[in-house]
């Protein structure tokens, strides 16, 4: 009797979930069904049903002729750029909570700290927008280096096609480098003071006990977090670059995420923009593996 | 807030152990010439990021204030010269903004509603050991957070369900967020079980117990979920871009990027203001693209710049306990 009622209990608690299990499968599942139209001739107006299958058509299309496989070539080189350089400064944030632990007024660490973290806040739209307002012909940067006469024309820094993998990367920062050094702020509280307090006593200065102290023991986060970093190489995210992008830089901005949403929107069409999705989500997967293994081999865990 | 602590706690042992070692005198010898360097150039590299952070934003708001004559020339960079409010009462007659505005202001608040709603009480309910298939389910929504379709399928898929065009594709796919819901788990699992025991023995049923035991002792991390889910609605951008053609729909982010690229667009405001406003509008004060677009940003940013220091340890909390679990 008892156990039936319990049994009854959870298929009760068990109805009140659905609701929020069906909005799951909508939302997160059912698009994945959504990857079928990669295999099919679809147009837009009429149904996937009335469109022909043609197999791993657009697969091969990608990369059927020289300029387009240029042009997949290019958005690789781009992708590989993006990421390659977050990852090649990925020390920073952990370089930037170190020094800022040696500010000693408190309050003026905090006061860092908010300022610095403010950015992530905002959307890639408003980072935009600031970019717009701070670097124009007739912004603050140009009209200061116009003063000082170090220029005689404006710099177009938005709308121009160098450096543009160097300035993401620059704007990337802005946005989460005191964000990101929050972790480890958090890891270097966590050290035992005990041992800076014997290294002190024999005689080591702030910077020896920086390097052999605080360092060594936030490196297993920075290990961590790189690993995770390695594994979304090829996911930079559409935004930033969507809304940096324009006519002048389009061929260097165009990482993975952004030429699929442009192949979607413009000539190509659903079917070949899924396609490469698909082809990205596979790469990824094996890039997810393949650092989970090397994580386990050179650290002795895995992070998934 | 855990964080804060520690760090004070920990400047404050050193504090505390320094006076106790200061009659050996050995500690007054050891802050050598390099370390005082170093403090030194710490203080000015800072100073340095601190004020690139901060400089756009007091930039951009005090060319909104100032003439907007001088600012088109970029003739301020620091003080606000020939003060005027004018810009922003010409930004808010622009009707398009005002529903922009709505429409933020809307999925905002009922976004957050819902996410916080359902992150609670699925929270709860995956405690609950009786329920039928318990850990199925649960690991069926966090799996959830380690893929995704891509957002062609989903767009499409989106369209198939009749979202697109419709105000409740900002409310519905953010509804049940995986994260949130790990969050207030490890919450609900740190609980006492005695205390809702208690509840149910006294014949009180599953909802009773979420919403008169459960909710009140959980405020803490849904303050947290709450302000992390409100940037998020609030900045949201991709949605509208992807999913929204109806202009009573826009929000202000997309609005925003509307002005910053669309230049003929806001040629047409910006005459549009100046007829109305009286002609002698004197060329201070006349509306010109860059204020309104520097106005918009203003206007735009003005809330996570009111909402963010006041409740920066909610989001530090947020970002540990996410540390831990992840």
């Amino acid at each position: 009797m008892f156990k039936n009622k319990k049994k009854l209990r959870g298929y009760k608690e068990f109805l009140m979930v659905l609701p929020f299990i069906i909005l799951v499968i909508m939302f997160c599942y059912y698009p994945l069904y959504g990857w079928f139209y990669a295999f099919f001739d679809y147009k837009p107006p009429k149904p996937l049903s009335e469109a022909e299958f043609v197999g791993l058509k657009w697969f091969s299309y990608m990369l059927d002729t020289p300029t387009k496989r240029a042009q997949l070539g290019q958005v690789l080189l781009n992708t590989l750029a993006v990421s390659g350089l977050s990852i090649l400064f990925s020390w920073f944030p952990m370089i930037f909570a170190v020094f800022l632990n040696e500010i000693k007024s408190k309050k003026y660490r905090k006061f860092v700290q908010t300022a610095t973290t403010l950015p992530n806040f905002i959307s890639w739209v408003l980072v935009y927008s600031i970019a717009y307002c701070v670097f124009n012909s007739t912004g603050v940067i140009n009209s200061l280096l116009g003063d000082m006469g170090i220029i005689d024309k404006p710099i177009e820094f938005l709308q121009s096609s160098e450096h543009v993998w160097f300035k993401m990367w620059l704007w990337l920062t802005w946005k989460n480098a005191g964000w990101a050094a929050i972790m480890y702020i958090a890891a270097i509280a966590g050290i035992d003071e005990e041992l800076k307090e014997a290294a002190r006593v024999d005689g080591a200065n702030r910077m020896q006990i920086i390097r052999h102290i605080t360092i060594p023991s936030i490196l297993p986060t920075y290990l961590v977090l790189l690993f995770l970093n390695i594994a979304n190489f090829l996911s930079n995210g559409m935004e930033q670059f969507f809304v940096f992008q324009n006519n002048f830089n389009k061929d260097t901005i165009q990482v993975l995420d952004l030429y699929v949403y442009n192949i979607a929107m413009g000539s190509g069409g659903y079917p070949l923009a899924t396609a490469i999705s698909i082809f990205k989500s596979v790469v990824s997967i094996i890039l997810l593996c393949v650092t989970n293994k090397i994580s386990k081999v050179t650290r002795g865990e895995g992070f998934i | 807030m855990g964080k804060e602590k520690v760090i004070s706690s920990g400047t404050e042992e050193k504090i505390v152990y320094e006076k106790q070692n200061m009659p050996k005198k050995k500690h007054k010898r050891k802050r050598s010439k390099s370390d005082i360097a170093l403090s030194a150039i710490v203080y000015v590299v800072y100073t340095f990021f601190t004020f690139v952070c901060v400089y756009p934003f007091y930039y951009i708001f005090v060319n909104t204030i100032s003439s907007n004559e001088l600012s088109q020339r970029g003739k301020i960079a620091f003080w606000p010269q020939e003060f005027h409010l004018t810009n922003y009462k010409n930004v808010m007659q622009i009707p398009a903004l005002l529903d922009a505005a709505k429409i933020s202001l809307y999925r905002t608040v009922l976004g957050t509603i819902v996410t916080v709603a359902v992150a609670a009480f699925l929270g709860y309910m995956f405690t609950r050991e009786t329920m039928w298939k318990r850990k199925v389910w649960y690991r069926m929504i966090v799996a959830t957070m380690y893929f995704n379709a891509g957002i062609i399928p989903w767009f499409i898929t989106m369209k198939n369900l009749g979202l697109y065009d419709n105000f409740l594709i900002y409310i519905l796919p953010t509804a049940v967020s995986p994260f949130y819901i790990v969050l207030c788990k490890t919450f609900v699992e740190s609980i006492p079980k005695e205390l809702t025991d208690a509840a149910e023995i006294d014949g009180a049923g599953t909802l009773r117990t979420f919403w008169s035991i459960i909710v009140p002792v959980i405020k803490p991390i849904l303050a947290t979920v709450a302000i992390f889910s409100a940037v998020g609605q609030w900045n949201s951008f991709q949605d509208t871009l992807l999913m929204v053609i109806n202009k009573k729909l826009y929000t202000l982010q997309f609005l925003l990027y509307n002005y910053i690229n669309q230049a003929s667009s806001l040629k047409a405001l910006v005459n549009n203001s100046t007829n109305a406003s009286s002609v002698a509008a004197s060329l201070a004060h006349a509306a010109t693209t860059t204020s309104i677009r520097m106005t918009v940003t203003i206007v735009v940013v003005a809330p996570i710049l009111f909402v963010y220091p006041i409740f920066q340890r909610f989001f530090v909390k947020g970002i540990m306990i996410g540390a831990v679990k992840g």
